[in-house]
């Protein structure tokens, strides 16, 4: 038994570890990497920063807790964004688990918005975010498609009340907003099948502007609509989040994560790279043999 | 700082071994994973549950149905026809009994015609025709190499597209033998969509690091948090981490034990 | 009636759909609206039907004392408790405050959240351990996959130096390019499938979501 025959009948539990100690050496010893940004996640950026005071945006938030590493990144830095420039979202949850993600995400935002910061280079006061104010939180139904094309006709045919049992009519944010003529954009954070439904049955038949916060799974799967305009912008996985956190000049897990990312993807080449020479090694040693 | 409280400290706690637990499954499976691993279903089937009825059936029936009386099944309220959509709900539930399934047709047939019907239209519109004018963008022969390496709007990567989209149509197309030109432009098509599964699979590689990365910022506060607290906070977390570490050496006294008695004297 | 009157159900609200979207007059608008608050309606009992399948898987295997019958119990008493906390304790059943529930939400926050994102963080080692075993380049086609994979793995690598800026264009066109055009390709086809099929299932061809007899 050569050298590479051992190495491919090593068991698996030494790989997880030599992975885990990787990636937790790496997030322990302190540096930080550059952030390249790309077209498909400056487009998002610069959409929603050159929106005015009051102007009102559409956030889905149809991820589970199996992706909130990816996509609640992705959350806090652009709803973050928003608050600070004082405009006014609409968040909705259309996958199961949703709902608690974007409670979980509002509170800590709304938390985090009530310390000034500075922006590059613009301080932002510390604000309260209100609840039926600034924000409204629809909560919850099944059947994305039917949902969104409901709500393409009015907010208050799938969503009659909010997420915590409010009528939606008893919010100031919700007067003279009937559907997604009066929003700016919808912003999909999503780890779901639900995207293909809100480029399908939302942009396509009410043409709002549509970006997506998308894991890196998916990512490479909607650049075609990219290409064709349904979409203005792309967030794919952590990189992206990475992305929009450097923009934003807020940087946060996204980016504190990319470093580990970095040693990882190392790791796994040096794996592919050690295997297929293994393989090509006992290859030529059968045909000689 | 505000300093956390005792109680907050112990949730984390629990966040902690039960992040742990399933952790423990790389090894091998073992109680502490199934414990995890069959808790959290019940509890999302729970979670599920209450988001339905105070999300879901509150706000869309009841709400418009307050002002009957349910003794009267609701058909002295201002709105009694919202009775219909829930006697067709509950008609699908007979999906369950063999000699009533048949009544659960009904209500799905209603479903399923909605949905196809809302269907057609804007998946062709979106998902073949305006995919089908992107393609046909006019290339740019004055431009054909771009500026600079690799452009992805210069022409030829415009051409690429257009031949890349019909190559792999020709390779889905499976109502004609694969032979002759027809193989030559399949084998092309296959190609460019094993490029496009490579580029995917890079991007997944990232996605599954990225979860693991998470989880270990989320043990990092934790200890963070045990270690710049109190001495209670300290004790939990030993007890805490001390039960997958005891577990972790167990398992390595038996393998250095088996690794002995299996060597030969 | 029984497998008939389906059929005509879906056929009728079917092409009234493809009507309304072709047609979007105040009258089909207000159709459209009605049948829509309706379905949410039937949406949500359909949706409970998967928790009913639960209990009865768990319940058999608890009265059966099958194998890890324990652990069944588990997940009935998580199913309870989240319900039992949903309602408030059973003191708010037609409001929303067991939303705001302390151990509602703290049962999501430090029991679900972190089971569920660590049972999917297990597929980063999955994929190390595949990465190791099972992905060669047997033939050109993978050989062409593992290329553009690592291609996009080094994407942002700032630690090659001269080839970083080439390494992350030649990425950039990977994804934007070829990429593309593959994944157009499968949507086109997807998009083609799903016409065909709901074009079946209209018409009355395709009949299996009626079940047997």
């Amino acid at each position: 038994m050569n050298i590479f025959d051992r190495m491919m009948s090593l068991d698996r539990r030494w790989v997880f570890l030599f992975l885990a100690l990787v990636c937790v050496i790496t997030h322990v010893v302190p540096f930080s990497i550059p952030i390249i940004i790309t077209q498909e996640a400056k487009s998002i950026y610069s959409f929603i920063d050159t929106l005015k005071e009051g102007d009102i945006i559409f956030m889905a938030i149809d991820y589970d807790p199996n992706s909130l590493a990816e996509m609640h990144p992705m959350t806090y830095a652009i709803a973050e964004h928003a608050f600070r420039k004082k405009l006014k979202i609409i968040f909705t949850s259309l996958s199961v688990n949703g709902p608690g993600m974007a409670d979980l995400a509002i509170r800590d935002i709304s938390d985090s918005v009530k310390i000034g910061k500075t922006y590059n280079g613009v301080y932002y006061e510390g604000r309260e975010v209100v609840n039926g104010i600034d924000y409204i939180f629809l909560g919850y139904k099944p059947y994305p498609a039917l949902v969104i094309v409901g709500m393409g006709q009015n907010f208050r045919l799938p969503f009659p009340t909010d997420y915590y049992g409010t009528p939606l009519d008893e919010h100031p944010i919700m007067q003279g907003v009937q559907n997604y003529d009066q929003i700016k954009c919808v912003v999909d954070i999503s780890g779901t099948s639900g995207v293909d439904m809100w480029i399908t049955y939302g942009q396509g038949r009410y043409n709002f502007p549509l970006a997506l916060g998308l894991t890196g799974v998916m990512a490479a799967d909607y650049y075609p609509y990219l290409n064709s305009g349904q979409v203005f912008g792309i967030l794919g996985g952590l990189l992206g989040a990475a992305q929009y956190e450097k923009m934003a000049d807020n940087p946060g897990r996204a980016v504190d994560g990319m470093r580990v990312q970095l040693f990882a993807h190392i790791v796994i080449i040096l794996f592919i790279v050690m295997g297929n020479v293994g393989f090509l090694l006992s290859r030529r040693k059968a045909r000689k043999d | 700082m505000e300093q956390l409280s005792v109680g907050t400290f112990i949730w984390m706690s629990v966040a902690a071994f039960f992040t742990l637990a399933t952790f423990s499954f790389l090894y091998k499976d073992n109680p502490f994973y199934k414990l995890a691993e069959h808790i959290v279903v019940g509890i999302s089937a729970g979670y599920f549950l209450i988001i339905l009825w105070h999300n879901g059936l509150q706000p869309n029936l009841f709400n418009r149905l307050e002002d009957g009386n349910w003794y009267l099944f609701w058909l002295n309220s201002s709105r009694p026809w919202y009775i219909i959509p829930a006697i067709l709900g509950a008609m699908m539930w007979t999906r369950f009994s063999r000699k009533w399934s048949w009544v659960s047709r009904w209500p799905i047939a209603l479903y399923l015609g909605i949905a196809t019907g809302l269907a057609i239209p804007l998946e062709m519109r979106n998902r073949v025709n305006r995919q089908l004018y992107s393609t046909m963008s006019e290339v740019d022969w004055g431009n054909f190499f771009g500026n600079g390496f690799l452009d992805s709007t210069a022409g030829f990567s415009q051409l690429l597209i257009f031949l890349g989209v019909i190559s792999a149509l020709f390779y889905f197309f499976f109502s004609k033998e694969h032979t002759g030109v027809f193989k030559g432009i399949a084998r092309f098509g296959i190609w460019i969509l094993m490029i496009g599964f490579g580029s995917s699979f890079g991007y997944t590689v990232m996605a599954r690091i990225s979860l693991f990365v998470q989880r270990i910022q989320v043990l990092e506060d934790y200890t963070t948090t045990a270690w710049t607290g109190s001495g209670v906070f300290l004790l939990i977390w030993f007890i805490t981490f001390g039960i997958f570490v005891i577990m972790a050496a167990y398992e390595l006294i038996r393998f250095l034990t088996r690794k002995q008695s299996a060597t030969p004297s | 009636m029984k497998r008939q009157l389906p059929l005509v159900l879906v056929f009728i609200f079917g092409v009234f759909m493809i009507f309304q979207y072709f047609v979007p007059h105040e009258s089909s608008e207000w159709i459209f609206e009605f049948l829509l608050d309706w379905i949410y309606i039937i949406g949500i009992f359909a949706m409970a039907l998967a928790i009913y399948s639960l209990v009865r898987v768990s319940w058999d295997k608890i009265k059966h004392r099958r194998e890890n019958w324990q652990y069944a119990v588990m997940t009935l008493l998580g199913l309870f408790l989240m319900v039992l906390f949903g309602f408030d304790y059973g003191r708010h059943f037609f409001s929303a405050e067991g939303l705001q529930n302390f151990m509602f939400r703290h049962f999501f926050d430090y029991i679900m959240i972190p089971i569920q994102a660590t049972m999917f963080s297990l597929l980063a080692f999955f994929i190390a351990s595949a990465a190791y075993r099972a992905f060669r380049a047997r033939s050109l086609l993978a050989s062409l996959l593992l290329i553009s994979a690592l291609i996009v793995m080094l994407r942002f690598n700032p630690y090659l130096g001269p080839v970083a800026e080439y390494m992350e264009k030649t990425a950039s066109w990977l994804l934007n390019v070829p990429n593309l055009a593959a994944k157009r390709g499968i949507i086109i086809g997807v998009g083609l499938g799903i016409v065909a099929t709901a074009l079946k299932v209209i018409l009355g061809i395709e009949r299996n979501y009626l079940g047997k007899d």
